[in-house]
């Protein structure tokens, strides 16, 4: 059996770009189940931050560590990005792709992507390429292809921007089996509905810094700093 | 005038009935083109993909080199080739001047810049598209290769027609290294220039007619298979 992935903790962490910080210093101890939602508005570094977390931003200053030895760390988790990169194959292959990458013979990695298009609803648009899919299909295929290696850790970006409610409904259904079968959860995203429908935590980024953090029905039912509650009650927050 | 009406006239009759001659070497140019094709493309496309994926020190030194080496004049490349392989040269040991396989390496270094270059072109835009996924899935350079190959291979086969079309044609160099023997290295371009030259229009004009096919079949290629790229069939 393998150790656990967390707890992570991040201390004095910063991302900088050509002498800008994009983010940080930021201290941050993530551990337990459930899902995390990152919130704040645009450009308060939220894609930033869970790239940085994914190891596929490099940090300027500051440590991160993981319970395990960092490149077995990154093995176990995913990243599903704000825009979606489809593979230039079919709607199959992209969901097999992962599993080829770890080593899965090629029926394995067939059978198991046949599962996972019936389970998103895809299964007549197997063979199509993958980058004729709309927008919501897209999304889905890559949440699909996130989850399909059971990662321990999993980090969604707006998974579900500009999709209409059946498409956010079957996002989360996927999501809450996932977490239902032990997957740690870290999303950014706008929808404040869909942040209190699976927030186990909140995070409150403004500026590229945590401006506030807590317990999801502490931060949305009484949330205390005035700009958190600001941004609860939809006006505008610099 | 009458020279030239007789001309075309022969030479359609050389077409039509497959004259041994014509074919022969026809068959000789597209043995050796392709050949050299092959050997460029095992070259020039791992490299191509290679440039898009990794970063390193001198990755536009070599991006920029390949863009000079494409305007190479062939007249040049075979006049080293030459000096490589002569009998004083450092290979000559070899004994490939003048021999089919001498014509294929001038190709080679003819073509290998050409395509590498139009293969990173396409290969970089791909590698953008397919960044942020393939660091996330934590892949090696190697499979992120592959991946690129895979997937922009209908880019990659543009490369290598375009290619193709280049080597086809190309006379200068291997009119050097090959010497134009009659049965050995005699080729369509080379052939062409050899008999406009003794004023035997009929072959030259059947060949002529040969190239130009070749020609505007490999642009037909190229285009269709931009338009399947951008109409995104599989
Ligand atoms: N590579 C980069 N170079 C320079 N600036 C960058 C770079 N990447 C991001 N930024 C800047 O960092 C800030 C944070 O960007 P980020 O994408 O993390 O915001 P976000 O909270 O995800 O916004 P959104 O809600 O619009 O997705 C932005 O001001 C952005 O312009
Ligand atoms: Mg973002």
């Amino acid at each position: 059996m393998v150790g656990a992935l967390l707890p992570l903790t991040v201390r004095g962490a910063q991302v900088r770009r050509r002498g800008k910080r994009l983010i940080g210093p930021i201290d941050l101890v993530l551990d337990g189940q459930g899902v995390t939602i990152v919130i704040g508005p645009n450009g308060a570094g939220k894609s930033t931050l869970l790239q940085m977390l994914h190891g596929i931003n490099r940090m300027s200053h500051g440590t991160l560590n993981w319970a395990v030895p960092a490149d077995e760390a990154r093995r176990r988790q995913a990243f599903v990005f704000q825009n979606p990169v489809m593979l230039r194959r079919s709607v199959q292959d992209n969901l097999a792709y992962p599993l080829r990458l770890n080593g899965a013979s090629r029926s394995a990695a067939r059978a198991a992507a046949q599962t996972w298009c019936t389970r998103i609803g895809l299964e007549t648009a197997q063979t199509r390429a993958a980058m004729v899919l709309s927008r919501g299909e897209k999304q889905k295929l890559a949440l699909a292809r996130a989850l399909i290696t059971t990662p321990d850790l999993l980090f969604l970006d707006e998974p579900s921007a500009s999709l209409d409610g059946g498409a956010t409904r079957d996002i989360e259904t996927l999501l809450k089996q996932a977490v239902a079968d032990g997957t740690r959860v870290i999303m950014a995203t706008h929808d404040m509905g869909q942040a209190r429908r699976l927030a186990r935590d909140v995070i409150f980024l403004r500026g590229g810094l945590i401006h506030e953090t807590g317990t999801a029905p502490d931060f949305f039912d009484a949330p205390r700093t005035p700009e958190a509650r600001a941004f609860l009650a939809g006006d505008i927050v610099e | 005038m009458t020279d030239l009406w007789a001309g075309f006239a022969e030479a359609a009759r050389l077409l039509i009935t497959l004259d041994p001659d014509l074919t022969a070497i026809a068959l000789r140019s597209l043995q050796v083109t392709l050949c050299a094709l092959v050997i460029a493309c095992a070259i020039a496309l791992p490299l191509a993909a290679f440039l898009s994926v990794k970063r390193f020190r001198w990755r536009r030194a070599v991006i920029a080199l390949l863009n000079a080496l494409m305007g190479l004049p062939p007249v040049v490349v075979g006049l080293v080739v030459y000096v490589l392989l002569s009998r004083s040269g450092p290979l000559g040991v070899l004994g490939l001047l003048f021999t089919p396989s001498a014509m294929i390496i001038a190709q080679v270094i003819i073509i290998v810049p050409l395509i590498a270059s139009v293969a990173h072109q396409s290969l970089r835009e791909l590698w953008a598209e397919y960044h942020d996924l393939l660091i996330s899935l934590n892949t090696t350079q190697c499979q992120r290769i592959v991946a690129l190959l895979w997937d922009g291979r209908r880019a990659l086969l543009t490369a290598a027609l375009a290619g193709f079309g280049r080597g086809i044609g190309e006379v200068g160099a291997i009119m050097i290294v090959g010497g134009n023997i009659d049965n050995v290295t005699r080729v369509m371009t080379t052939a062409i220039a050899l008999e406009t030259g003794k004023g035997n229009f009929a072959l030259a004009l059947g060949l002529g007619f040969v190239l130009i096919a070749l020609a505007i079949l490999v642009n037909l290629a190229i285009h269709w298979l931009s338009r399947t790229e951008t109409g995104r069939q599989w």
